[in-house]
């Protein structure tokens, strides 16, 4: 029975489908508070190379229904030049675009969320847009590297 | 001359190349760094993060052996949060274990393959009575699993499911006899012999326990790993019509429109943007309150958002898959509010295209 279950799981794993469930989305712990991240954050979208075109509340309301913090954002961005040429080659990715990050405090500590751009290669044949989500991917982890 | 100097770099490069390989066979994974970029964004830089259970407190490390939280890393937990790791290698995992190790320095158990063979009628009995309040009636765990800013950190640690393929897999019969006779301190889980059980009865529970691996994975599990990222839609109308037709089928199912860009509102020079793509923002604020409280990380997708593109004047209506969202996140608990949503969106979208 526990090698059945073995091989079982052996295949989800091994499943693309699966696989993405671990890459699916990237998270970060940062152990500077929420401001200090925010900033460094913001900075290094910056230094990469990105625009960071709005940074949008979801959060109107929390504290009211009483949740522990109000501090909960999402940073959009992208450099116009390649969203655009995705944009006009591959609308099937427009869904997820442009790239964002979403940050909110955890006690004084701070986690920031991404999806793993690489798994949308499924929706494009184009060579050059998977090269192009494969960089957005490692811009994202250099990104939350830099936000210590 | 040429021919020996050709051997001589070979040569070198060779030695060169065996000394490369030597070096990294020997530079062990460094596990501290791999369980802060792998792990600690759930777990704590000190395994006392609070998402799921604690991996510091010595009444857990010194009662699983390495095997289990090998496996555990290695297969997670489905639908439990809790992800698999398929990508590192058998030494990083190891590596990883030695520095959750790090946090106790108390004696590691061996793992016992014995099997403990118990009557499971009994079994199911007791589990009924001492368990079932905590770990749910067929061992699905506690509501919730921790990945919550709302819920704070000095409430009790979630029960969790040990219908779990992921656990069953990972904890050998003899571990969980071990849990359940010697509890884990400084957590609700008490020692079910210090309660009044004898052995025997532990060893009945065990075998119930360990029973759980026949319940099926859920279809929907099954479902959502063939999910498409996006719903893409044709409209029978032209932009502008389109949108319209999208604010107001958001506004049938008791959403509020949030706002009206074109897509490339903020990332381009103000009145530069394409006005060919239109993103349609609408929300629900019970709703988009009562799912982050669930896993605020669902916030990457929320507000909900449409987004109307033309296209050589075809005009077409697309949306995020909510389904797909599902195996993103590994969270059951999301599947009901994913369903939803996409019964949602579906909705929306049709009636705006038609
Ligand atoms: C996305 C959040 C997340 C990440 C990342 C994560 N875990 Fe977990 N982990 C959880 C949750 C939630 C549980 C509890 C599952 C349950 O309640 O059934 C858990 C359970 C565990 C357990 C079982 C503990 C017990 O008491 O039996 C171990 C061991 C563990 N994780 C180790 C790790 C290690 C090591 C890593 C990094 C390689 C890691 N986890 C990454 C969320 C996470
Ligand atoms: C008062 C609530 C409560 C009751 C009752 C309870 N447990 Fe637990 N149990 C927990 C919690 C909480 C944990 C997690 C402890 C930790 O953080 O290490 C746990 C851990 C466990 C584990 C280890 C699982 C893992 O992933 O590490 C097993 C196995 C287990 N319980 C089985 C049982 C069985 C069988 C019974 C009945 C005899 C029982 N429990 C009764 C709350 C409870």
């Amino acid at each position: 029975m526990k090698n059945l279950l073995a091989i079982i799981l052996l295949v989800m794993v091994a499943n693309p489908g699966v696989a993405s469930e671990s890459e699916g989305l990237i998270i970060h712990r940062s152990t500077q508070t929420f401001p200090e991240a925010m900033l460094a954050l913001q900075t290094s979208i910056g230094e990469h190379g990105y625009t960071v075109s709005r940074v949008q509340r979801v959060d109107i309301g929390l504290t009211k229904s009483g949740y522990k913090t109000d501090k909960y954002r999402i940073v959009f961005f992208g450099k116009s030049s390649e969203i655009r040429a995705v944009k006009q080659s591959q609308p099937q990715l427009i869904p997820y675009l442009p790239l964002k990050i979403v940050i909110f405090s955890e006690n004084n500590e701070t986690l920031m969320v991404a999806s793993n751009m690489t798994q949308f290669a499924v929706l494009t044949q184009q060579k050059d847009t998977r090269v192009l989500l494969e960089r957005w991917n490692n811009d994202i982890h250099s990104i939350f590297t830099d936000v210590k | 001359m040429s021919h020996v100097f050709i051997r001589t770099a070979s040569i070198a490069g060779l030695a060169l190349a065996l000394m490369m390989a030597a070096l990294t066979a020997n530079a062990a994974p460094n596990g501290r760094a791999l369980y802060e970029n792998n792990c600690s964004s759930c777990h704590g830089v000190n395994g006392k993060g609070g998402v799921g259970v604690p991996l510091s407190l010595p009444s857990f490390l010194n009662s699983v052996p390495d095997s289990y939280l090998e496996k555990t890393i290695r297969y997670g937990r489905p639908g439990r949060v809790m992800p698999p790791h398929p990508t590192l290698s058998d030494a990083q995992i190891k590596a990883i274990v030695s520095h959750l190790r790090s946090f106790s320095n108390g004696k590691v158990p061996a793992t016992l393959e014995a099997l403990v063979k118990g009557d499971i009628k009994r079994g199911k009995k007791l589990y009924a009575q001492n368990c079932s309040s905590c770990h749910g009636a067929n061992g699905e765990g506690g509501q919730g699993t921790g990945v919550t800013f709302s819920r704070p950190r000095d409430l009790p640690v979630i029960a969790p499911a040990i219908n779990n393929p992921g656990f069953l897999l990972a904890a050998t019969d003899s571990m969980i006899k071990a849990t359940l006779m010697n509890g884990r301190e400084g957590t609700p889980m008490k020692s079910f012999l210090k309660a009044g059980l004898k052995e025997k009865d532990i060893d009945d529970i065990v075998t119930f326990v360990r029973s759980f691996e026949k319940i099926k994975p859920s279809a929907n599990r099954i479902v959502k790993n063939n999910e498409s990222p996006v719903l893409v839609y044709d409209s029978q109308s032209d932009l502008k019509t389109t949108v319209e037709n999208v604010k107001n089928a958001a506004k049938a199912e008791n959403f509020r429109i949030i706002r009206v860009q074109d897509f490339e509102n903020g990332l381009v020079k103000k009145g530069t943007e394409s006005n060919r793509e239109v993103i349609v923002y609408f929300c629900n604020f019970e709703t988009l309150n009562n799912v982050l409280a669930v896993d605020p990380r669902v916030g990457l997708f929320l507000p909900c958002r449409v987004t109307v593109v033309e296209r050589e004047g075809k005009v077409q209506v697309m949306s995020i898959n909510p389904r797909y969202l599902s195996s993103m996140y590994n969270n059951d608990e999301l599947d009901k509010f994913c369903d939803e949503m996409y019964a949602i969106y579906t909705n929306i979208i049709e009636e705006a295209t038609l």
